[in-house]
């Protein structure tokens, strides 16, 4: 029964998505948007089993004094100390928005900040022209790179319009690339149709935890 | 005497005759009115709004025709409702002259409505016309997903009937994929090592196709992680995905007879917020030094940081994802890559269950008849027959 209850309910409402696709009822409309519902409920309490999870990590971390347990605390302490001045100011408090605004928001946009750094490493390795394939793709990106900027214009200006880099680049991007992506779109949508089928029929169990209870 | 006599009648005519002039006046006035009145639309057709949940009706009309717009252009339209042909009607919206029909929602399936449309110009409006009765009402069935209803059942007697075949114990060649045969031999590595392995299963939900998937790879990798007795780490950006990477993990250790290795904490939860989901993870990598990274599941801007620093590190990175966009990012930086499908194919390359292999040529199969269905479109399209590619353009 732990396995065939969870299963069955899978395939019930595996079925139901999959009909009111096509149904577009009140109905059908209304059940789906109750289940959707449900599910953002069920996220919720979750969130409880998460922030119980989290706290035992860092906890044990502080406890045990393990490497990097001041980082530990200060989760904790930002944690709770977010939480309450919340509740006690409501969260578009004065003090709520200051942590927020002040604290968070530039923590995160530093982090975000970093991409720029680790993309001009990652292109550096990745247009490094080591074989045939890489160096087709640096060329691609040479031209792509210069079509996108004023001075891709002014270097090819002499040439035949069709020659030019910013018709050259967006050839790329429009013709090659486009089939490339959509090729991939389809094999993408393929699998989430075989997998979402296998779900269903309860082929696939990995999400009932282990090998899914086969026997 | 007499001329008084005969100034009194005068005066009371004289008295007459100025009360009647603005009123003569006004019907003056009136009588041009209705001589520059906006000429009306006409053909006003109320229709229930097709492939709708219900509530809905479409109007439409036809504007005058030019020689009359010519004679007086109209500004706009205006849209009465009313629950009787004879009304009271009551103005629900007023359009540009360009709109030539218009969406009334909200209205009780099932009950008669009548539509005035007038035409305005100049502050001044026609009498309008009034449609026949509309009745809204909701579709059983959305016609124009009709396509995708045939390719589903198609795609699935396909896929039934390999899974079937496959029961039956034939043999499917399957393209081998790099990226998981790397699997056992990044686990390998870190026991060599003697380092954890970090398995990273994205930003998504468990709702997410791509998530599941990451569960049946992590499954596999529980398994090795085990039968090597080294160390998994997973930590977590949704708490539901945390649940079922708990339960699979220590699954994996319960039917290895090991349950006591089990650690939840390996298994944990960090944020919901994209950046510091990501800085926690980077800290992982530098502090644990993990011999191996995996990345899979589903990925936003958060990628390449995670990549990138997983390369710093020293880790065997192993990344896969559905997501388009950043499948650049890892296959500049990682080892290996797992694009687009071959992410949901791993369960059945993993686990080399028949069953699981016959829906792995459904797609083959698919993929072949998309491809087909492709070169007709552009040879039929080319030569003017576009209304077969219009057939798969579905709402």
């Amino acid at each position: 029964m732990r396995r065939e209850v969870p299963l069955l309910i899978v395939f019930l409402f595996g079925l139901f998505m999959i009909v009111q696709y096509f149904i577009p009822h009140a109905k059908f409309a209304f059940w789906y948007q109750e289940f959707n519902n449900w599910t953002i409920i069920i996220g919720i309490f979750t969130m409880i089993v998460g922030i119980g999870s989290l706290l035992s990590v860092h906890y044990s971390k502080i406890r045990f004094r393990q490497e990097g347990w001041g980082y530990s605390l200060v989760t904790i302490v930002a944690l709770f100390g977010m939480a309450i001045v919340g509740l006690l100011g409501g969260t578009e408090g004065d003090l709520f928005l200051k942590l927020y605004r002040f604290g968070l928001s530039p923590v995160t946009a530093t982090m975000f900040s970093l991409l720029a750094f680790f993309i001009a490493s990652a292109a550096y390795r990745a247009f490094r022209a080591r074989n045939v394939i890489s160096t087709l793709l640096l060329a691609a990106a040479v031209v792509v790179m210069l079509g996108r900027v004023p001075i891709g214009e002014i270097l090819g200006g002499w040439l035949p319009r069709w020659l030019q880099l910013p018709n050259i680049a967006d050839f790329l991007l429009n013709v090659p690339n486009v089939a490339a992506k959509r090729a991939i779109y389809i094999g993408v949508g393929l699998g989430v149709a075989a997998v979402s089928l296998k779900i269903i029929l309860g082929i696939e169990r990995t999400w009932l935890g282990g090998d899914g209870g086969k026997r | 005497m007499d001329r008084v006599k005969f100034l009194i009648p005068t005066f009371i005519l004289f008295i007459i005759a100025i009360s009647c002039v603005p009123a003569a006046a006004a019907d003056i006035v009136a009588d041009s009115a209705i001589a520059i009145l906006p000429p009306n639309v006409s053909d006003v057709i109320v229709s229930d709004k097709p492939n709708d949940p219900g509530g809905t009706l479409v109007v439409e009309w036809i504007l005058p025709d030019s020689a009359a717009l010519a004679a007086m252009p109209i500004k706009g339209v205006n849209i009465y409702l009313s629950g009787n042909h004879d009304g009271p009607f009551e103005l629900i919206t007023s359009l540009p002259k360009s709109a030539l029909h218009y969406e009334c929602s909200d209205l009780q399936d099932g009950e008669s409505y009548y539509f005035k449309v007038t035409a305005t110009a100049n502050g001044l409006e026609s009498d309008g016309i009034t449609s026949a009765a509309g009745i809204p009402s909701g579709q059983w069935f959305n016609t124009e997903r009709l396509p995708i209803l045939i390719v589903v059942i198609l795609f699935s007697i396909t896929a039934i009937t390999f899974i079937i075949k496959a029961r039956g114990g034939y043999d499917f060649y399957v393209r081998p994929i790099a990226g998981i045969k790397a699997v056992d031999e990044a686990i390998g590595r870190a026991t060599e090592m003697g380092r954890p392995i970090l398995y990273v299963p994205g930003l998504g939900s468990a709702a997410d196709v791509a998530t599941i998937a990451a569960f049946t790879i992590l499954a596999r990798v529980a398994k090795k992680v085990v039968e090597y007795n080294t160390r998994v780490i997973v930590p977590n950006y949704d708490p539901v995905v945390m649940a079922i990477c708990q339960e699979v993990v220590k699954e994996a250790y319960a039917s290895a007879g090991k349950p006591e290795l089990y650690d939840p904490k390996d298994v944990y939860f960090i944020t919901q917020d994209q950046f510091p989901y990501t800085a926690a993870v980077n800290g992982v990598m530098l502090r644990e030094k993990p011999a191996t990274n995996f990345y899979m599941g589903m990925f936003y801007a958060e990628s390449l940081v995670l990549a990138e620093t997983g390369f710093v590190s020293g880790s065997i990175q192993i990344a896969g994802t559905d997501q388009l966009v950043q499948i650049p990012f890892f296959v500049s930086v990682c080892d290996f890559v797992l694009m687009g499908e071959e992410l949901y194919a791993a369960s059945a390359y993993l686990s080399r269950e028949p069953q699981q292999l016959g829906t792995l040529k459904a797609q083959d199969l698919g993929k072949v008849t998309v491809v087909i269905l492709i070169i007709i479109g552009v040879i039929l399209s080319t030569i003017g027959m576009s209304g077969f590619a219009n057939w798969f353009n579905v709402g």
